[in-house]
């Protein structure tokens, strides 16, 4: 099945990463996803970030809460389907109270095609609020400079576990032909 | 139940934190947050977790890149470890210089009834470590290997990772302090200053 992917060079990955910069984020794990290649890429030629890419989200969890202790912030990158591997892990962030910011790129979202991708989709919303977790969702793009402002207050300085959610409406469904 | 191993856990943590400095340590749920504690209880230079099994090498991760100056030490069961042997591929590749790994490999699973484990039935951590590209690695079953790889632990460049082939012992347990955000706002504020 070929799948073609609809995106073009894109503004919100750049804004994502100017308001991590800004912000001070300094580490950024990931397990890579073509809606967050951009912003990948971006954090991968920033010599001030490091950039770990990981086997299994689950193992970002444990990355942030050790970059907190180091004083340092950090974020991480993942798909939706990434999300149901951290579930357990994020007892470590909500027993600690530790900060924690999350950009998950949606699928089995708006517009999906590929049906195996919809049972996790549209569970993310559920299983990381019963974690603890506050979800922002950005459907648009002018609402994203907004929406990241506020995940990173929320985050290191409300010591809050945010999840900013990335529809499927900005990123752009994968087309399978 | 015996496999033969010998060396005591709690006795052989002690010996590679003998003369600790300024090492910061994360333990894993169970048994390896007692080995520690049992040196030093609540201090202030140790993250012990207690849940969130498999985590424990990652945020020792996250803090070994956070504090490129200082040298991080996670202790794990061997049950830990095989959860999360991607965290050894992650870490093999990263490369940190200042991260050890110490496996208290007893071959079993001590807190939930001590079925056997996979350590048990010849899978060799040591060799996964040295595959996913560790710096140095050692198996340690004797008094001798402990005290020959005790300071590597502490000072090899790394990543490091010693897998300790302990006795099924697990040591007396004792009271201390098991508030996540406390044990959070201690570790920071001695290593940074603020909570």
């Amino acid at each position: 099945m070929a799948a073609e992917n609809q995106q073009s060079a894109k503004q919100w990955p750049t804004t994502i990463y100017n308001l991590l910069k800004q912000g001070g984020v300094r580490q950024v794990a990931y397990v890579p996803d073509s809606g967050h290649k951009q912003l990948i890429q971006h954090c991968t030629d920033d010599p001030d970030i490091r950039t770990v890419s990981l086997t299994t989200e689950q193992d970002g969890i444990g990355m942030a809460a050790g970059a907190w202790l180091g004083g340092v912030k950090s974020t991480l990158l993942m798909q939706s389907s990434g999300v149901g591997n951290c579930i357990n892990a994020l007892s470590l962030i909500e027993n600690c109270r530790f900060p924690f910011l999350t950009f998950v790129t949606m699928r089995g979202d708006f517009g999906e095609s590929n049906n195996w991708q919809i049972p996790m989709g549209q569970a993310v919303e559920p299983v990381l609020s019963a974690m603890g977790m506050i979800c922002l969702r950005v459907e648009r793009e002018e609402d994203m400079e907004e929406t990241v402002a506020a995940a990173l207050r929320m985050a290191f300085l409300g010591s809050q576990s945010i999840a900013v959610l990335l529809s499927q409406r900005l990123v752009g469904a994968k087309i399978f032909k | 139940m015996d496999q033969g191993n010998t060396l005591d856990r709690r006795d052989a943590v002690k010996t590679i934190l003998a003369d600790r400095g300024s090492i910061l340590t994360v333990s894993s749920l169970g048994g390896p947050s007692y080995d520690v504690a049992a040196i030093n209880v609540d201090f202030e230079q140790d993250f012990p977790l207690g849940g969130a099994m498999g985590q424990a090498v990652m945020t020792a991760l996250g803090l070994a890149l956070a504090q490129p100056e200082r040298r991080v030490v996670a202790f794990v069961g061997d049950g830990e470890m095989l959860m999360s042997l991607g965290a050894l591929a992650t870490v093999g590749a990263e490369k940190p210089q200042n991260l050890a790994v110490v496996v208290i490999d007893n071959e079993h699973y001590a807190e939930t009834g001590m079925q056997r484990t996979h350590t048990g039935r010849g899978v060799d951590i040591a060799g996964i470590a040295t595959a996913c590209g560790f710096g140095e690695v050692h198996t340690v079953r004797t008094q001798a290997e402990l005290e020959k790889a005790a300071p590597r632990v502490r000072t090899g460049p790394g990543p490091v990772l010693i897998s300790l082939k302990v006795t099924t012992e697990i040591g007396p347990l004792f009271a201390r302090n098991r508030d996540g955000v406390w044990q959070k706002g201690q570790f920071r504020k001695a290593l940074l200053g603020s909570p």
